[in-house]
């Protein structure tokens, strides 16, 4: 046997499984309402934990009293999350909770809890920077070049401002989980994007040995970005459950309590400088940005973004405003849809001032990206243009006549995506059934089937040969699916232990074969021998060799030893929006929108194009509706539900087409995560379409007829 | 109108779904979920398109009071009778899933907007956070777990599955149920058909171009299917 063994992917021509768009392995119970999710967990003991939470947006707990409550019918167990004493600095905050035997008596029970405030003056609105006052805590100036020199020189000079709101995961699936404590085991059923590490967060806060905690979830429905942690409310199921005797407690947040509590994207404001030539180079930046992540502030955006690298003159100063509302989390590329929405402003600002198309502005712009990706790029703002038919289309801002007006705007984006710890282990057994297990999670992204497809491609499979195990910590271990990291890692591990146990498999039917295991190949369910294929065994019959034993192979990747080829980072993405807008009505109209994206080795192009696909129609519902109302005289969420805080429905996202960008030269790179980069311009391409159609930038995501409306009447000062 | 009875458990009233056999198909949108919204805007509560009146003129009359106990009912799910005791504030969607096990419907807004919770009510789509669950008594009850037996799937599940129109799988029991009943109405729609009779229903990882196509897939194959029954 060889000591290292060929992982490498099959070449793109040869590859039977990967590179096919198999249907979902998972489908048939999804589509069937057979799939449990976490939250459909039922038994005859299960108890259900009912939060009580802070209606203010700022106040402190004098006093709680919840003797009635533990008194009421049905209730096993109360816990205090807020003692008096408490300062709680968003409204949603947890209280305490409840857990009873049904859910109707848990509320009732929640309700009767007495808690005495103190109401404290509060912060909700950070759109104005000069009212932030102590609450804005700017960090340091970040200095190129000399940015004075160069707007001195410049021949065409631009300037806006520009805001993208605070908006929520909407996770269809509220966050929370099933938890059961019972002596010194605990037994969780969480819906998370961490199977493996879930329990690490909780072990210390309860004193369980996190080897002691049990975690096992099938489906989750919806994370993006926001449930990776056991979060406080894991903690509390288990407190409930142990008090109650060891009964499983259901404790997932209501709806309200969800869009307050379970995370946001966090805003940007900017008021944005450029400097440049009349030929449409960029020459020079300058940013004075602030946002808000919540309480404890939020991140900054990559400005100017895929431009920062090359950009010889930049300053930029962000500012973190913290408010009383609830924090925010990782949200689908976090931070870099607000740096692809204010930097594509305001390079497309610029263009309209240099009177230059802006294709031809990011092209040149382009040549500032990552020098690895500017021709990447280029070829796709080409290919966008190209789909979207820019240049018969497209006309100078303002020129579209009539009362509805059409535009077309760009926006790009970039991601890391490299694979993340993982491991695998591949058992063939005797009888050629061969088990696959993994402890990783399919948020909906197809990493049941990549990985299915992954093994089969490896051992010479049908897809129907592999049964997968995911979804446990007492699997190999895998990493948290935040970053587009899961692809990779998977994949990796996926190979490497399927590869393994193939060479054990060679072993054993080397002999029947008369031939050495590496002159063995594994194709269309035989075992043969490489260049003679009526040498050959049938998989079952080489299984058969093993005699009474299995072959169980491990196989592992580290995100910190890449294996060139096999997976990278660094996904690039352009997207054009076409729209129409009613200047008398304010509302804007998603005609089209075109998606180029590459991703490296495309392992199921039709679970890639409907991650594009999804990333888009999630990116127009947050650049046509999403908002997240804050009332300045009561400092409360006015719309923490789904009738106010809109989403996107069927008829709403116009047509999309997606052009996976599967070429050669990028196949070659390997896997990289997808996730993420495909929702991250559309922003930025619809308001700069807006901008095109009416001729004047509409500053504020979303493009609601309010907003379109007050620019429209110059009521932006 | 309205009886205070039905507004009151969770302070909610009932509110129908969005697709009515008797409504005329044109003019479209007039009862999509987003026109209603966008028509009767924040403050608004009067529903001006009569569905409500003929929503309770059918319900059968109270039969007195009950609760705020457990009270024994019996629905009419899957084609068979099922006896269950809940308190009348109960909804339809939480006795499935919390009395039942029937967790095909989900519960994701809890006030008629998303649709995930989605079933059939005597051949009509229903919210079934927003039914309380002994108004439900003695209509015909259908869930995702009734459309097909054993591993086999429904012409629209599997129309579903064909074309990707699932993620996460959350709101997708609700997406069928909801296409389900529209095509038993609409045997022959049109993609901007699809648009306005699903567009109660809300997907969170934006499958919404894989049910057009599966939707419209799927009236093709139940029309086969109908054929060959």
């Amino acid at each position: 046997m060889a000591d290292t063994p060929d992982y490498n992917w099959p070449p793109m021509e040869s590859r039977k499984v990967m590179g096919k768009g198999y249907k979902r392995v998972d489908g048939p119970p999804k589509s069937s309402g057979r799939a449990k999710y976490t939250s459909d967990f039922n038994r005859k003991d299960l108890l259900y934990g009912v939060y009580l939470h802070s209606p203010y947006a700022h106040a402190r707990v004098t006093a709680i009293d919840t003797a009635e409550a533990e008194k009421m019918p049905g209730v096993a167990a109360v816990h205090i999350s807020a003692p008096a004493g408490t300062e709680m600095q968003w409204e949603g905050w947890e209280i305490a909770a409840v857990a009873a035997d049904t859910e109707e008596r848990a509320r009732d029970a929640a309700a009767r809890i007495k808690v005495q405030y103190e109401v404290l003056p509060f912060l909700v609105d950070e759109s104005d920077l000069s009212k932030a006052g102590a609450r804005g805590k700017a960090g340091g100036e970040q200095l190129q070049g000399d940015p004075d020199q160069a707007f001195k020189d410049a021949e065409v000079t631009s300037e806006g401002q520009y805001g993208i709101p605070v908006i929520n995961h909407c996770c269809l699936e509220p966050h929370g989980s099933v938890v059961q404590w019972q002596g010194d085991t605990v037994y969780a059923w969480p819906s998370t994007q961490d199977v493996t590490n879930w329990n690490n967060g909780l072990a210390p806060n309860i004193k369980v040995p996190a080897a002691n905690i049990k975690v096992k979830m099938d489906y989750i429905g919806g994370g993006f970005g926001s449930k990776f942690s056991a979060d406080a409310w894991g903690e509390v199921a288990a407190r409930l459950s142990q008090k109650a005797g060891g009964r499983p407690v259901k404790l997932y947040l209501e709806r309200r309590a969800e869009q307050m509590i379970a995370g946001n994207r966090p805003s940007a404001f900017a008021r944005i400088k450029i400097a440049g030539k009349k030929d449409g180079t960029v020459t020079a930046w300058q940013s004075e940005s602030w946002g808000t992540g919540g309480f404890s502030g939020g991140g900054m955006p990559p400005i100017p973004y895929v431009i920062k690298p090359g950009l010889a003159n930049y300053r930029l100063l962000h500012t973190n405003i913290s408010v009383n509302a609830g924090p925010s989390r990782a949200w689908r590329a976090p931070n870099n849809q607000q740096a692809s929405f204010l930097t594509c402003c305001a390079l497309e600002d610029f263009a309209a001032k240099a009177g230059v198309d802006p294709l031809e502005v990011f092209k040149k712009a382009a040549d500032y990206a990552p020098k690895a990706r500017i021709d990447q790029y280029k070829y796709q703002l080409d290919k966008a243009a190209e789909l979207a038919d820019w240049k018969r289309l497209w006309k100078p801002r303002g020129q579209s006549g009539g009362s509805i007006k059409r535009g077309m705007g760009l926006g790009w984006s970039q991601w890391g995506g490299m694979g993340h710890n993982s491991q695998c282990r591949t058992t063939i057994n005797p009888d050629g059934s061969v088990l696959v297990e993994i402890g990783t999670q399919d948020l909906g992204t197809g990493t049941r089937t990549i990985i299915t497809q992954v093994a089969a491609e490896s051992l010479g499979l049908p897809m129907g040969a592999i049964k997968l195990a995911i979804g446990s910590n007492e699997l190999p271990r895998d990493s948290a699916s935040g970053g587009s990291t899961t692809v990779g890692g998977v994949s990796m591990s996926t190979r490497r232990s399927s590869v393994n146990a193939l060479q054990k498999l060679f072993e054993a039917a080397a002999p029947a074969l008369g031939a050495q295991p590496e002159d063995l190949e594994a194709v269309d369910s035989h075992i043969r021998v490489k260049g003679q294929p009526n040498k050959s065994l049938t998989w079952v019959a080489a299984c058969k060799k093993l005699g009474q034993g299995k072959i169980a192979e491990m196989g592992q990747f580290n995100s910190r030893q890449p294996a060139a080829g096999m997976v990278d980072q660094g996904a690039a993405g352009v997207q054009i929006a076409s729209v129409s807008v009613d200047t008398e009505t304010g509302i804007v109209k998603i005609d089209k929108y075109v998606a180029v994206q590459d991703c490296g080795l495309v392992v199921n192009p039709r679970l890639a194009e409907s991650q594009v696909f999804g990333a888009i129609v999630m990116g127009i519902s947050t650049a046509l509706y999403e908002r997240r109302f804050l009332d300045n005289q009561t400092g409360k969420y006015l719309n923490p539900n789904m009738e106010f805080y809109k989403l996107a429905g069927i008829a709403d996202v116009g047509d999309i087409q997606v052009h996976m960008d599967i070429r050669p030269e990028n196949d070659k790179r390997g896997i990289i995560g997808l996730g993420e980069p495909p929702a991250v311009a559309i922003c930025a391409a619809v308001a700069n379409a807006v901008a095109n159609a009416i001729g004047l930038r509409v500053p504020h995501i979303p493009m609601t007829p309010d907003h379109v409306l007050d620019a429209l009447e110059g009521r932006n000062a | 109108m309205l009886s205070e009875s039905n507004c009151k458990p969770k302070g909610r009233c009932l509110v129908s779904s969005k697709k009515q056999p008797e409504l005329p198909v044109e003019p479209k949108g007039r009862f999509s979920r987003r026109g209603f919204i966008r028509g009767v805007g924040i403050g608004g509560g009067a529903l001006g398109t009569g569905l409500l009146e003929r929503e309770v003129e059918a319900a059968p009359a109270a039969a007195g009071v009950v609760g705020p106990g457990p009270v024994a009912i019996t629905l009419k799910l899957n084609g068979k009778p099922v006896n269950l005791s809940v308190e009348p504030r109960v909804t339809l969607s939480d006795a499935l899933r919390n009395h039942l096990d029937l967790t095909g419907s989900k519960r994701v807004c809890d006030r008629a907007t998303c649709g995930a919770c989605t079933v059939s009510m005597n051949g009509k789509s229903v919210y079934s956070c927003t039914v309380l669950a002994i108004d439900a008594q003695g209509k015909d009850i259908q869930t995702i777990e009734g459309l097909a037996t054993g591993n086999a799937l429904h012409p629209v599940s599997q129309a579903f599955w064909d074309n990707d129109a699932q993620q996460c799988g959350y709101c997708t029991p609700g997406f069928v149920m909801a296409a389900k009943c529209f095509l038993d109405e609409h045997p022959n729609p049109t993609l901007e058909d699809v648009k306005h009779g699903l567009n109660g229903n809300l997907c969170r990882c934006g499958t919404y171009m894989g049910v057009r196509k599966a939707v419209l897939e799927a009236a093709q194959a139940m029309k086969k299917g109908a054929k060959n029954g």
